[in-house]
């Protein structure tokens, strides 16, 4: 299940979205993703971060990714929740939550669906620091280089 | 041919605008050459594509690389490298 949207999620609830009822699956892996409070650990700190994506897009990447975890694992659900608009440090961004029979697939596609998101997926960060200036997030070159792991 | 452009993050802010409908020139065929022509409009489309290296294109809402063709596109986005997650 994919889902994009302005609004905060509850770990609780979306695992148990995935779960309620079944007794298929041994391994439930999550991921949050936060908003940081500096861009870097020698940064100053910022006010808060916008992320805008491309609709349409945004949507099919996450399920083109999706539908490439599922078929590289055996699992049971998968949930990716990413949020937009203006955010504070210390808020919740990305969910990313695997159900499989056994743990190794689980961990496994979580960190698949988060390295795929992390370079595919068309979103951006915009951070806000206290004298009101803006910063377009500069993408980072080791996340290109995490994905040669997955190449096949 | 008509083409829907659209930008995003600070490309969209380089350039002013999030979306256009732009007559393209017959001889522009794949997206280098879109980014070429796009140049020659305006300063503010010069300094969008300063660095054509790092601008990522989609066509029709799917990752292309510079020598895709354009031809048939129904819509072309132009936008830095993604910072989600």
């Amino acid at each position: 299940m994919i889902r994009v949207q302005p609004d905060d999620f509850d770990v609780s609830t979306e695992i148990a979205r995935l779960s309620d009822g079944r007794t298929d699956i041994g391994a439930i892996v999550t991921f949050t993703g936060t908003v940081r409070g500096g861009a870097n650990d020698s940064a100053g700190a910022i006010t808060s971060m916008t992320l805008e994506h491309y609709p349409g897009m945004t949507e099919k990447e996450l399920a083109r990714i999706e539908t490439e975890a599922n078929a590289r694992w055996p699992l049971q659900g998968t949930t990716i929740i990413h949020r937009i608009g203006e955010l504070n440090p210390g808020d919740n961004i990305v969910l990313v939550v695997t159900a499989s029979r056994h743990r190794r697939a689980a961990f496994e596609a979580a960190e698949f669906l988060m390295d795929y998101l992390k370079t595919r997926a068309t979103f951006w960060k915009k951070e806000t620091a206290a004298d009101g200036s803006g910063d377009w997030v500069d993408a980072r070159d080791a996340d290109e280089a995490v994905l040669a792991r997955w190449k096949k | 041919m008509t083409g829907k452009l659209l930008y995003f993050a600070w490309v969209r802010e380089k350039i002013g605008k999030g979306e256009e409908l732009v007559d393209l020139p017959g001889d522009v065929s794949d997206v280098a050459q879109l980014i070429s022509w796009l140049k020659t409009r305006g300063p503010e489309y010069e300094h969008a594509f300063e660095r054509a290296d790092i601008i990522r294109t989609a066509i029709d809402q799917t990752h292309v690389k510079p020598d895709a063709r354009i031809t048939d596109a129904r819509e072309i986005a132009f936008f830095p490298p993604v910072t989600g997650g």
